[in-house]
């Protein structure tokens, strides 16, 4: 991307001699506190880890394929879970989100660049040491990391290996990162709105993302308080989570949940926004419910934060507890609920058309809300105490996470590729994309159901010989799902490096709408140093 | 353009914010002890000595069967097990019951035992007015002990609970010596 976008910087370099461009070569990417240097950054970071969390997952599927060993013993087998876990969440989905968050909302709302730039060069780069740190564990003679990526006490703890502490403190970087990138997501958008860019006025994606942001600033010093609290333990003779001691290694998941549930929206609610920006523009109408959809994320993320325990229906929770986590987890169906309607109201009688993007858009809101409807199963308490901790949790959280997360991050890059880089992606390629990672990861994932139902336990290198063909479609599906990220990877590529001349209109797209398409495409490195006025809300 | 708003005020309301939210995290410690204690779950009712309230009276309508279990935690070398390993009691009725330890370690341990009470909805109506499980016991070298436990079953306890299991896993505390007076009354030293 850096040669496009420098290119780009050359050619507005003719035209506008006052400006100072990026530096050359390596520095321009250390030192740059450039909003769109920083989302390229972003980006770039989760693409990698996205390939190397995605070589675990296929360790994990090629052990799977049969019972008995096939590959990989069954500790290295739990190292792989945990790190697959850990990075696809922390540093694929997240970093990722942020990335585009620093590349759109700045042009979204009509500012130059973000509020606070030093310290959005900072939160970037404490991602790639935390996450050496952390990779660097499966180098090193004893275990990496091995017990799950919620980590409960007392595995984590009593029994972590070793490389549990450089685990901690990659934690500890990597929720600072994020907090940081929060804060400055939340003085952006309060303070550098253009003028008549109302609260009422503003994209969905920034919607989202302020909520989001504000999810973050709550919850991940959480995090950092119960990996803090589990250092204690480890090395300073305090027991929170030690029964010996007093503690209690229940309490290690309930500060764990507390963090971990508004987490998961943390992961999603971008998406929900981006989605909210490509099926209007593919529609060729207005969001519907425009209203209704930023008091349901802000809903969301409320209820979010009373539904931690139902991860914890069968600790031995009291019943009145058990009965009100399952009602409150299942209100969080109505504002989700309301947010899908929308969308399909939205393509009710619009005039679609079916480019990538959009592919990426109507595949996750389909397999979203599929997503969505095994986790209503997980919430009721009589079926949770069958489905816990079985496949069928695994199948659950693909299918939000990958058709759902991930789904929306792919269909962002389609949809402002263009836009940053000035040349349109091979659409071709693009559609065989969509079609092989639809296909591959239903492959994966929905068998999985299948497995919990019948009784096959998550976490394990080994099964019973009954599971084998379903774990063997599993394996091939992963592999096509895996192996299709490839084109996605020539995709981006091609348009990053490709020497033609940039061939995107600023519009991009005949139905889009909003500030960031009055710009040029390839957008150049600085913009809106002339504040626009925003006169009505873009739809 | 409108002059440009200190981004100064609302970055350290932020921070403050997230600090406080650190500190929250702690909270939650305090916090979850108090409730589980207020609340009667997850056992934590049953770490605490509670006397009989004065209009209790025993109910010989019904018989409960009661069980005792222990475990040792993480190969620890003792022998725990419980004298008496069920019978039936009325609620409200006063029981005594002894639990014998020997430390086979071939070294001076401190222990501390955790209770555990199924079903759940029966935990907070046992209660102990004397417990080994109070403090952390010390043992020397090859000491054998009969440790006691005074409890009695809450006639409030719902007319569905028929059998109530009571568990006790025992924990090396040698990490976490507490300075307090140990609860040695009613321990019998063999």
């Amino acid at each position: 991307m850096s040669e496009a976008i420098a290119h780009s910087h050359d050619h507005a370099h003719d035209h506008h001699d006052d400006h100072h461009g990026p530096e050359k070569g390596f520095k321009r990417w250390l030192f740059t506190t450039n909003h769109k240097d920083i989302g390229t950054l972003y980006l770039t970071f989760s693409l990698i880890m996205f390939f190397v969390s995605g070589a675990m997952a296929l360790i994990i599927r090629t052990e799977l394929f049969e019972p008995g060993k096939v590959l990989i013993n069954p500790e290295f087998f739990n190292q792989m879970t945990t790190m697959h876990g850990l990075i696809m969440v922390f540093g694929v989905i997240m970093p990722a989100m942020a990335g585009l968050a620093n590349w759109l909302i700045p042009m979204m709302i009509g500012a130059p660049d973000m509020a606070l730039p030093r310290l959005n060069n900072w939160s970037f780069w404490l991602l790639p040491f935390a996450f050496t740190m952390l990779m660097s564990t499966t180098l090193m003679s004893g275990p990496a990391p091995d017990f799950g990526w919620t980590f409960y006490a007392p595995l984590s703890t009593t029994y972590g290996p070793k490389s549990t502490d450089f685990f901690i403190f990659s934690i500890h970087m990597m929720g600072a990162s994020s907090i940081l990138a929060a804060l400055n997501i939340v003085v952006t958008i309060f303070n550098m709105r253009a003028p008549g860019m109302t609260w009422m006025r503003m994209p969905m994606f920034v919607w989202s993302w302020l909520v989001t942001a504000f999810l973050l600033l709550a919850v991940m010093p959480v995090l950092a308080g119960c990996v803090t609290m589990m250092l204690m333990d480890r090395h300073f003779h305090t027991s929170f989570f030690n029964a010996a001691g007093g503690g209690d290694p229940l309490l290690f998941q309930h500060v764990f949940w507390f963090f971990g549930h508004p987490e998961v929206y943390i992961l999603i609610l971008p998406g929900f926004g981006v989605i909210s920006e490509i099926i209007p523009t593919f529609a060729r109408k207005k969001l519907f419910g425009y209203h209704a959809m930023v008091y349901a994320t802000v809903l969301i993320a409320v209820v979010g934060f009373v539904v931690w325990m139902h991860h914890m229906f069968t600790t031995g929770a009291p019943i009145a507890a058990q009965l009100y986590f399952m009602y409150a987890t299942m209100l969080v169906a109505v504002p989700t609920g309301i947010k899908v309607f929308n969308w399909l109201a939205t393509l009710f009688k619009g005039s679609i058309t079916f480019e990538t993007p959009m592919l990426f858009a109507l595949g996750f809101l389909v397999m979203f809300t599929l997503g969505g409807f095994s986790g209503l199963m997980l919430a009721l308490v009589p079926s949770d105490y069958q489905y816990r901790d079985s496949y069928f949790v695994v199948a659950h959280f693909h299918y939000v996470l990958v058709s759902g997360s991930l789904f929306t991050i792919i269909a962002a890059v389609y949809y402002w590729l263009p836009k940053w880089t000035g040349h349109m992606y091979n659409e071709k390629l693009g559609q065989i994309h969509f079609w092989l990672s639809v296909i591959g990861m239903n492959l994966t994932f929905l068998p999985m159901h299948f497995l919990g139902l019948a009784g096959m336990p998550r976490r394990v290198p080994d099964y019973p010989l009954q599971f084998t063909d379903f774990n063997q479609i599993c394996t091939v599906g992963a592999f096509i799902f895996g192996f299709s990220q490839l084109i996605f990877l020539y995709v981006i590529l091609k348009s990053c490096f490709t020497k033609a001349k940039p061939n995107a209109t600023p519009e991009v797209w005949e139905g889009a709408h909003g500030l960031e398409w009055t710009l040029p495409s390839p957008v150049p490195y600085h913009t809106f140093e002339t504040i626009p006025v925003v006169h009505h809300q873009q739809p | 353009m409108n002059p440009p708003r200190s981004h100064k005020r609302l970055t350290l309301i932020l921070v403050c914010g997230v600090i406080f939210m650190f500190g929250f995290c702690y909270m939650l410690v305090p916090l979850y002890q108090l409730i589980c204690q207020k609340e009667g779950i997850n056992g934590k009712a049953a770490n605490y000595a509670v006397t009989a309230a004065p209009g209790m009276k025993v109910d010989t309508s019904r018989v409960i069967k009661i069980t005792f279990s222990t475990t040792l935690h993480g190969g620890l070398k003792f022998k725990f097990i419980p004298l008496q390993h069920s019978f039936n009691i009325h609620p409200g009725e006063g029981k005594l019951v002894y639990f014998y330890a020997e430390n086979q370690s071939g070294k001076e341990m401190t222990v501390q035992a955790v209770p555990s009470i199924t079903p759940s909805d029966a935990a907070r109506f046992l209660k102990k007015t004397e417990c080994f499980c109070f403090t952390q016991q010390y043992f020397f070298k090859n000491e054998k002990a009969d440790m006691p436990v005074y409890f009695f079953i809450d006639p409030a306890v719902s007319k569905d609970i028929k059998e109530v299991t009571l568990s006790y896993t025992m924990f090396d505390a040698g990490g976490f010596i507490k300075k307090q007076e140990h609860f040695t009354k009613g321990r019998i030293d063999l």
